[in-house]
Formats: C-alpha cells, structure tokens, sequence
C-alpha cells in the first residue's frame, strides 16, 4: 500500500515492527519517568515520617477543592486523548482530532488553576526560597512541606506543558490527514505519555491536597 | 606476462562501505548510521579521556612531595573533582556501550540499525552538549566538591560552578537514558530470524542489562541533581540539617544511581572480555547460561547495594548491615563470571594477540579490585579505610585495571571491522605491557597508603607515606605513556595499517561475517541464525572446514 | 489488525469510574478514620491508577514484554523507597533529625 510505503522507515521490516518498536520506547522512558518521579515521592516519604505535624499543618492550608477540581480536570483530559486514539484507530478523525484538542485544553485549564493556586501561596507567604513567613510552630515541616509542594507540583506542570505542546503538533498532523488506522504510533505514545502524568497528579493530589483534614 | 588466466583472481574492487560511501562533515554530522555515531562518540571520548587523565597528572605531580607546594588546597580540591566527573560521566559511561556497542550490537544481531537511529544521533549531540558545560566550568575556575557533590558543602558551602557542572552532568544523563532505551528495544524487537536469547553473543546480554540499569538510575541522579540545583539557588530544601533537611538523604539517591552506575562500567567491561576469550582460546564460553544470568544478578543487586557507600555517613546501624549483606551478595554473580572465563581458558588453544593480553590483564585486576571491594564491605574493616587510599585503589583497579583495559581490547578486537586495517601488532603488545606495569605500579602502592590511613582528597600528607607516593607518581607517567602509544599507532594504522579481511581472527558471530569495514546496511541479506553461539570446534565436535569459524562468509554458502 | 480497540464507550465508562474514586477520596478525607486515612487515600489512587493504566493505556489487551517493563518499573520504585526507609524508620534520635 502506497501509503504505507512513505511511512515505513527503512530499518524496519514491516509496519508490526515499527508500531511494537515505537510503543516499547515509549514504556521505556515512562519507567525511567517512574523513577524520577520516585525520588520526589520517596523524600516525601521521608520527610511526612519525620515531620508529620508540619506536613498536616502544610496540608490544611491547601486548596482542596482547586485541587479537587484540577484531578477531575486531567482525568476528563485523559478521556478525550484516549477518545483520540479510539478515532486514529477506527478512522474517526472528529474523535482524533476534537480528542486531542479538548485534551490540551483541559491541559491549558489545569495549568490556569495551578497558575491561581500558586500565587494564592504567594498572597500567603507561603513559598520556600522566595516569600516565606511562617511564624507558628512547625515551621521547619511546614517550609519543608511546601518546598516538597511546589517542586512535586512543578516538575509535574512542566511535564504537562511539554505534553501540551506535543499534543497540539499531533494535532496538526493529524489535521493534515498524517494518521489512518493503519499509521498512528504518534497518537498511541503521546496518549501514553498523557496518561503518565495523569497517574502522577493521581497521587499527588492525595498526598498533598488531603493530609488530616477531619474536621 | 603470462596468458594465463588464474582461476580464483578477482578484479581490483573498490568497495563501497559505511566509511566511504559518502564523504563530507555534513555526512558524518547528520548521519543516523550507528556505525558512524560509534566513530563519532570515539573520536568524543577520546578527546575527555586525555583531559580527564590530565587532571590525574596534575594530582599525582602534587602528590610526590608531602607537602602542599604545586598547587593550594581548593586548587587540588578542584582537580579531583574534574577528575572525577570527566572520568566517570564523560569517558567510563558512555565509553564501551556509546563506542563499541552502537558499533557492534547491530551487527551482533544481524540488523541494519539501531531501532531508534536518529534518537542515536541525538544522544551523541546530547553528549557533546554536556561536554561544553564541563569545558565552561574547567575554564572558568572548576568545581571543588568532588564528583560526588555532597551536600552542604555543595548546596550551601562551595562557591564554585557546581550548578554549571550539574547541568552538564544532567544533560548528558539523557545522552545515556536515550543509548540505553534504544539498546533495549533493539534486542527486544530487531534481533535477525533465529537468533534466539540463548543463541546471542554475551556482550549483546552485557549491553542489554547495562541499558537496564541506565534507565532505572540516571533518571534519579538528574532529579537528585535537580534538588541540589534548587536548594543552591533558593536556599531552601531537603538535604541542608539548618532547614530542617537530611544530608544523607542526597547520599541515599546520589549513591542510589552512583553504584549501579559503576556497573553500568563495567558489565559492558565484561561483555567485552566474554567475546575476547573464546576467540582467543578457540573454544565456547563455559557455562554460557550462568555468565548470562549472573550478568543479569549483577545488574539487579547493584540496585541493592548503595548504602555501603554511607556505613560511617550517619545511616542508622541496621540500614548499614543490611547494606552489608547485600553487598557480599553481589560478589557472587562477579565470581561466577571470573570462574567461567578461566574454565573456558583450561584446554584452550590460546593465543596471545594484543585483545587477548587485555583481557588477561582485566581478568586478574578486577579479581583485586572486587576482592578489596568485600574488604569495603565489611562494617568493621570500613570504619578504617573508608575514604583513604585504600577505596581509591580499589576502584581504580576495577575501573581502570578492568573497564579501562576492557575498553581498549575491544578497541584493538573490533579495530579491524571500525577501520577495515590492522593495528601493528608489535606495538600494540608493547602499549598493553606498558599500561599493565605502569597500572600496577600506580595503584597497588594505594592499597598500602590508605591501610596505613593515608585519606584521600588531601594535597598534603604525613612524610611518611612519600616513597609509596612517588612509586605511584612514577607508575602514572608509565601508564600515560602506555595510553598514548595506541592514540598514535591507531592512528597511524587507519591510513596505513595492513588491509583487513572480514573477519581477521576467525571468530564466531554475525559482525565478521561482514566486510571489514562493513557496508552501509550491514548485511546484504538478513542473516540466518541456526548455530549456538561460539561455535568452535572440539574435540567432541569437530567442524567440517568449511564450517570453521572464518572460513564461511554469507555469500559463500557451501553445497551440500 | 492485531492492534486492540477499546471502544469510547468504555472509556466513558472509565472516566465515570475515576470521577466516582476521586469524589470517594475528597469525601473520605474529611472523616476521621484515625491512622487509615492514608491507606485508603492511597487504595484508591491506586484503583485509578490500574484504570487508566488498564483501559486509557490499553495494558489490558498489551504484550507481556509490555507488563514486565511496567512491573520492573513499579519495582525497582519499590527498592528505592523499602531500602531508603530501612535507614530512616530505623534511626535512634540523638537530638535532632
């Protein structure tokens, strides 16, 4: 098929190979991302068993409901990009292309609710290494609490904004008619990738969001 | 002139190969063929090799006296932490997977390429990238925390360009995460029909559990890295006791990566080693299954094992026996390894060419250096050689004894496939003498300094320990010398060595049954695969002539 | 086409089963439930976790080869954690940390 021609590079022998090869590396790297994001939940971990007054006290002054919102947000994301790929697959192209549009979107939503919650903190004093005044007692497990917040939060964000811009240059691929069901590697792995940082912000939220809020 | 004609002459060929097939820097710059991009790293880690044992001169001219007159303290503080980083990040990590192994594994395998070829390239772009945040820092004054970048002295302490030097060392992670992704997924997914796990050369099993661990622990090193960046630049943190953080907890993931990634040094170390044997001594690797799955155990209880870096750090007593144990452990799979190698030797038709002698020499050191490495891994002998000259010794013996060694016999063993020539063999024995006289000479005298307590990382130390000193300095030169001679005569060989025949010492394996140099492509035709790997003949099994290993090439399938 | 296809339908599906978790863990975080708090903030991230990796990431339907990256990944995660915890839940205080 001549199409499948022009998209099968020339190491390859077939477009099986190709697809399995794509999707391997993708698994690849989302591991070696399971283990970055490990150090971040692993210093957690350690710090919560040693300061677990400050990491609640920390936990209370959250936004619980913009964070609440924020993981219905990804996980409505997380449809429309897997809706996406269901449309690569079957040659729905409303699905891949609304699919991967909505889920950028939702992906921009988040990044605005994040952008409010952090200067909410800011308005706080309530920022390590930039605006910190913290004057009740477990200010050390507070601050360390907070630095953990921001830079779990924020590794997270910046992993989102790349997924963003990726998923838009799919986007225009795919409205230039690149994919069909019988070439869509590009949609599969960046769905993959998508949904990873769903997971993390999955665990994020309660680790962060929800710590001894009983009333 | 005879009219004759002669039955098997062949007409003058020019053959077209990966190396002339097309010329120019944007061919070579953009290319995507791995074969390429092993000469390029080559050429790459070549150059911080010299620039890494630079510094490791400069130390050692400080050291023959006992006091502190060539340099001032923070200076030699500097040169062994750009020791140490060129060393290790830029030279031991990439060295065998990124040079021989982009080169080779295709070939092993019996594909064309790597899976990912322009991800290939990038990785090498990646490396080059880092290499100039290390050339900024060594010319902007240099980083004096130590390749290891303990904290606080790191975060809060030194005012040197350690965040430059992080993210030089960040950057070029990836260059070793994207490599090791994509050896994965070539042996996984483009391995030719018939070649079976059990039926793979065991440098392809080498390469593939060293990748394994290059993506389980370099992508925590660039996150540890990361913190330690923050924490300099804002003052707040984890790892800093006066905010209310723990020291050790950036040992823990600093060592986290840092002891498997002395394996991912020295298991492609030995991979190598695994192919110079059995050709040398004509026979198939002993118990080839338990060197492959003790390649494997390497590589898993090296994750297990980093606390032993911290027993007098400050971890709690029951972290460090455990540690401990776990550490003997992983000498067993090394053994194993060791024990197999010799037991191919016994019976064996050796030869001695240069590859050979290398790996020789590795067997034997990294022997000492894994011995003395269960020394360290004793609780109670710890607490007296911990940071002397006795941990150094270690480590050199099997990085430089082992690794470094490794790396230059598969230099000299797969010279003749990189370039299509011959080394001078003459000189390549007198370089490998050299460089084993001169190693020994270096590092065995450190074995006793750090026994009688010489500490490491000092420009100064106690008069005593000078003639230990100055037999290690003068080892130095002689090893310097011994690791110029190959930079020249290999050289000298690309553009006049003696033409090489495809598979020059009639070894096993899919890479010499190609052309030397190979083509573009590789192969003509997809290699078939139906024989166990190291498939010399015996006694037991003696091949027909046509079946010895060198006598058959793809095109020159015997009838019947 | 040996490629599996999981219907929209389904993922509808999915997506009604996470948004129910997520309400289910934002409740159960304002009851007390003493030291179990955690765990079960945890359990239930972890449910949502397996859906998306099950159903939005195909895993369900992917290789072996595909489960073994997965669960070295998930383990190797866990060798960090369980050994780094194995120094800190077991330090005596000196006065400090």
């Amino acid at each position: 098929m001549a199409e499948s021609e022009t998209v099968l590079e020339h190491h390859f022998r077939d477009l099986q190979q190709q697809r399995e090869v794509s999707e391997l590396g993708m698994w690849i790297f989302l591991m070696t991302e399971v283990l970055l994001f490990g150090v971040l939940f692993t210093s957690y971990t350690v710090f919560r068993h040693s300061y677990p007054a400050g990491f609640a006290a920390g936990s209370r002054d959250m936004e619980t409901t913009i964070g609440a919102v924020n993981t219905a947000v990804l996980l409505i994301s997380s449809f429309f990009i897997a809706l996406s790929v269901y449309g690569a697959q079957t040659g729905g192209r409303k699905k891949l292309l609304w699919g991967l549009a909505i889920g950028a979107l939702l992906g921009v939503v988040f990044m605005i609710l994040k952008g409010v919650e952090y200067y909410d903190h800011y308005q706080h004093r309530e920022v390590p290494g930039i605006l910190f005044d913290y004057a009740k007692p477990n200010a050390h497990g507070v601050e360390i609490f907070f630095y953990l917040y921001f830079v779990m939060t924020g590794i997270h964000a910046i992993h989102l904004t790349i997924g963003i811009c990726i998923v838009v240059v799919i986007l225009v691929a795919a409205y230039r008619g690149r994919y069909s069901p019988l070439y869509h590697n590009p949609v599969e792995i960046v769905g993959l990738y998508w949904h990873f940082v769903d997971i993390v912000w999955i665990f994020l939220f309660p680790l962060l969001y929800l710590i001894d809020l009983k009333r | 002139m005879s009219s004759e004609v002669i039955a098997d002459a062949k007409p003058p060929e020019v053959t077209v190969n990966y190396l002339n097939e097309k010329y120019g820097l944007k061919s070579w710059l953009l290319t995507t063929d791995h074969k390429r991009i092993g000469v390029l790293y080559m050429i790459s880690i070549t150059l911080m090799f010299f620039i890494g044992g630079f510094f490791a001169v400069l130390m050692r001219l400080e050291l023959l006296t006992p006091q502190g007159d060539l340099v001032t303290a923070q200076t030699y503080n500097k040169l062994f932490t750009m020791h140490g980083v060129i060393m290790v990040w830029f030279f031991l990590i990439p060295s065998i997977p990124a040079v021989l192994g982009n080169f080779v594994l295709p070939l092993m395998i019996g594909a064309q390429d790597v899976a990912f070829p322009k991800l290939n390239l990038l990785s090498w772009y990646i490396y080059v990238v880092g290499s100039l945040f290390t050339f900024y820092v060594v010319v902007s004054g240099g980083v004096d925390t130590g390749w290891t970048f303990y904290t606080p002295f790191s975060t809060a302490g030194s005012n040197t360009h350690v965040i430059a030097t992080t993210c030089g060392i960040f950057i070029i992670g990836f260059s070793t995460i994207i490599s090791g992704m994509n050896f994965i997924v070539t042996v996984h997914k483009m391995r030719a029909p018939g070649l079976t796990w059990f039926r793979l050369p065991l440098f392809v099993w080498s390469l593939y559990a060293t990748s394994v661990i290059m993506v389980l622990a370099t992508p925590v090193l660039a996150v540890t890295l990361l913190l330690l960046a923050v924490e300099r630049t804002f003052h707040v943190g984890i790892f800093d006791p006066a905010l209310g953080g723990d020291p050790l907890l950036f040992q823990h993931f600093f060592w986290f990566y840092s002891h498997p990634a002395v394996y991912i040094m020295i298991l492609p170390g030995m991979g190598v080693v695994s192919e110079l044997i059995p050709t040398f001594a004509r026979r198939k690797v002993f118990g080839y299954n338990f060197v492959a799955f003790a390649t494997f155990g390497i590589a898993f209880v090296g994750f297990l094992v980093w606390g032993h870096h911290m027993f007098v750090a400050g971890e709690s007593l029951y972290a460090a026996m455990t540690f401990s144990f776990l550490s003997y452990l992983v000498a067993i799979p090394s053994a194993i390894k060791v024990f197999n190698w010799t037991a191919t030797l016994y019976k064996g038709s050796i030869s001695y060419d240069t590859p050979m002698l290398y790996a020789l020499g590795f067997i034997g050191l990294f022997t000492i250096g894994g011995l003395t490495g269960l020394f360290l891994a004793a609780l109670g002998l710890d607490v007296h050689v911990h940071d002397t000259y006795f941990v150094i010794a270690h480590f050199h013996y099997i990085m430089v004894g082992g690794m470094v060694m490794a790396y230059f016999g598969g230099i000299h063993y797969w010279w003749p496939k990189i370039s299509g020539r011959m080394y001078p063999e003459g000189w390549a024995k007198l370089a490998a003498l050299i460089v084993f006289l001169g190693f020994n000479l270096t590092f065995f005298p450190q074995f006793i300094l750090g026994y009688l307590g010489m500490p490491r990382r000092y420009y100064a130390y106690a008069p005593e320990f000078q003639v230990l000193n100055v037999m290690s300095s003068a080892g130095a030169s002689i090893l310097g010398v011994g690791y110029l001679l190959p930079l020249i005569y290999l050289l000298w060989s690309a553009k006049y060595g003696k033409k090489a025949e495809a598979n020059p010492w009639k070894a096993t394996g899919l890479e010499w049954q190609t052309s030397s140099p190979p083509p573009k492509e590789n192969f003509a035709v997809t290699p078939i695969v139906t024989e166990p790997p190291y498939n010399y003949p015996t006694l037991e099994n003696p091949l027909k002539e046509s079946e010895q290993p060198g006598k058959q090439s793809l095109e020159e399938v015997p009838v019947g | 086409m040996s490629e599996p296809v999981i219907t929209g339908r389904s993922y509808l599906t999915v997506l009604i089963m996470l948004l129910f978790f997520t309400l289910l863990t934002y409740e159960a975080a304002f009851i007390d439930l003493g030291r179990w708090n955690t765990p079960v903030a945890i359990a239930i991230a972890i449910c949502k976790a397996s859906l998306v990796i099950l159903y939005f990431m195909h895993v369900r339907y992917s290789s072996w080869l595909t489960w073994v990256v997965i669960a070295g990944g998930l383990f190797w995660l866990g060798i960090m954690l369980t050994l780094t915890l194995t120094d800190y839940v077991t330090r005596v205080p000196v006065g400090g940390f």
